[in-house]
């Protein structure tokens, strides 16, 4: 079966900086996939090339089996851009009836509207939304075409607990409808909630694409602070399952998923241990550190 | 499943239009300016001396009419299509539009029919002014020849708002356009006759767009310096020349933002 997305060996270089070095993905009919990564790893730009919005400096992009920039193609998506803006004279009614028209089997424009959960501010002009509103706006315009697949890039930053609670609903129905999804976003738990795969970039490549089950699995799960009475420093820790090691004065932090054996190891060394605290690592932080490596 | 690639093409224009439209309508600042500029400026300038008949036998006040009619749509267009687009792309419109599936052809098509709509709307109410407070009298098959032309011959000041609109940010796209149309207005005596005007000016206005663009206007009154088809030929050649600058800017822009 053809792939609904596949990047083959895909590379971008912006000037100096190489934002991707060689992402191989494809993603198949009726996938949840989040492309999950802290700030510059890479997702918009995946999902630049996605589109054909860019073009590869290396490697290929397909979609639908076809050249990104193909009509045919890009038909068929629906697409929610990072900081794009509209002017906001127009009603939100005004503008899903506008963008429906460009599409040549929409969904009716209540459907569109609701899947944004912006019912109660369908006669409301644009301007008068708020930023999470008007997030939700462009996710109604992204899906109002009914397409195939649906592409949103960070579709629930600056949102409410409330308008994000519908957006995630609405992405669930779609995907449950077997429209193919790829979101991107930097909240593991967001993917976790959401999506049946998770792709992890960092620095331009893929460094995990698995179930959250498994994603979850590979993370550092506890926070261990304690006082060192000697001076330590990083070859204290040399060849244990540490990550995101912090020491401030003789204050020690690190992220690991086996305390139990690293402080084994510390009191083999003759480190001397006081105030020592284990707790469960936030699950953001902990992730964060699997893309930190030193 | 097999569908159509797009929506069929006059039902996104129509679309596109009617939203235009309607953001003009509600924004209504910008678009009474447009209207209103030329009728202010026809009365300090042209009601004084409405009732003047030329020795040639061409009354004044029709010759200033075509004059303000010509400057209202190059208004329309340079002001139009220079502050608006780069505005929009202040607000980065582009970006949404390149989410959807709108191809950018019928973008801009939707606009250039809402202009033309404005331009039709500024010229009816500068000429019936002029027929009611200047008591002008032409007959209607040439004030119709009059809009005609203007309206088809804006082309080159749609080109230069587009360049315009391209080249220059959104704060600065007024004063851009201030700083090339009313000069360029001026030089080509569309506000004050050009025989009025210094000796380098008269000089310098048969190589200006407007002049040959009042050309079209003039000419229907047997007012007019040369021939239609040299006019035309004017037209064409500012026309190309304000196209490609657009073009590359919009090229450039591209390049920046989606290559």
């Amino acid at each position: 079966m053809t792939p609904v997305v596949e990047l083959r060996a895909a590379r971008k270089r912006f000037g100096q900086v190489e934002a991707l070095k060689g992402v191989d993905l494809a993603i198949g009919p009726g996938e949840l996939v989040a492309l999950l990564g802290p700030n510059g790893a890479g997702k918009t730009t995946s999902i630049s090339l996605m589109l054909g919005l860019r073009r590869p400096t290396g490697g290929e992009a397909r979609l639908f089996g076809l050249d990104p920039t193909d009509r045919r193609a890009r038909s068929r998506c629906g697409v929610m851009l990072q900081e794009s803006g509209t002017t906001g004279v127009l009603t939100v009614r005004e503008i899903v009836n506008l963008f429906r028209a460009y599409y040549p089997a929409s969904l009716p424009a209540d459907r569109a509207i609701a899947l944004g959960g912006l019912d109660a501010r369908a006669n409301a002009r644009i301007g008068t939304l708020s930023g999470g509103e008007r997030q939700r706006l462009y996710f109604a315009l992204a899906v109002c075409g009914d397409p195939d697949a649906l592409f949103l890039d960070e579709p629930t930053v600056g949102m409410d607990v409330e308008g994000r609670r519908a957006v995630l609903e609405s992405i669930r129905a779609l995907s449950a409808a077997g429209k193919t999804i790829v979101l991107t976003t930097h909240y593991l738990e967001e993917a976790d909630q959401l999506a049946s795969r998770i792709v992890v970039i960092d620095r331009g490549v893929v460094i995990a694409d698995a179930t959250p089950r498994e994603i979850k699995a590979r993370i550092p799960s506890k926070r261990v602070t304690f006082s060192a009475a000697t001076s330590v420093g990083d070859a204290t820790f040399r060849g244990l399952p540490v990550q995101s090691l912090e020491v401030r004065d003789h204050r020690v932090g690190l992220l690991s998923s086996e305390p139990e054996l690293v402080l084994k190891a510390l009191f083999e060394r003759g480190v001397a241990i006081q105030d020592l605290e284990v707790t469960g690592a936030d699950l953001e932080e902990a992730f964060l550190s699997l893309t930190r490596r030193p | 499943m097999t569908r159509p690639a797009a929506a069929p093409f006059p039902q996104m224009l129509l679309a596109q239009t009617k939203s235009e439209l309607l953001m003009r309508w509600r924004v209504p600042a910008f678009s009474v300016t447009n209207l209103a500029l030329p009728i202010v400026f026809f009365t300090f300038f042209g009601l004084p001396v409405a009732h003047v008949v030329r020795g040639d036998g061409v009354s004044i006040g029709a010759y200033l009419l075509a004059s303000f009619g010509a400057y209202a749509v190059g208004n329309v267009m340079v002001y139009g299509f220079g502050i608006g687009v780069a505005n929009e792309r202040g607000m980065k419109v582009d970006r949404l539009m390149r989410a959807s599936r709108l191809p950018p052809l019928v973008f801009m098509l939707a606009k250039v029919v809402t202009a033309l709509v404005f331009a039709f709307l500024a010229l009816v109410l500068l000429i019936g002014f002029g027929i009611v407070a200047g008591g002008i009298h032409q007959t209607p098959a040439v004030w119709a020849t009059i809009i005609g032309r203007l309206l088809a011959g804006s082309l080159p000041f749609i080109a230069l708002g587009f360049a315009i609109g391209y080249w220059s940010g959104p704060h600065a796209a007024p004063a851009v356009a201030n700083l090339i149309y009313l000069p360029l207005s001026f030089a080509s005596g569309l506000f004050v006759p050009l025989n009025q005007l210094p000796g380098f000016v008269r000089t310098l206005a048969p190589f200006l767009p407007s002049y040959h663009y009042a050309q079209l206007a003039w000419s229907a009154l047997g007012a007019g310096r040369e021939s239609l088809g040299e006019s035309l030929l004017w037209l064409a050649g500012y026309t190309a020349l304000f196209l490609t600058l657009a073009v590359r800017a919009y090229r450039r822009e591209e390049r920046a933002k989606f290559a």
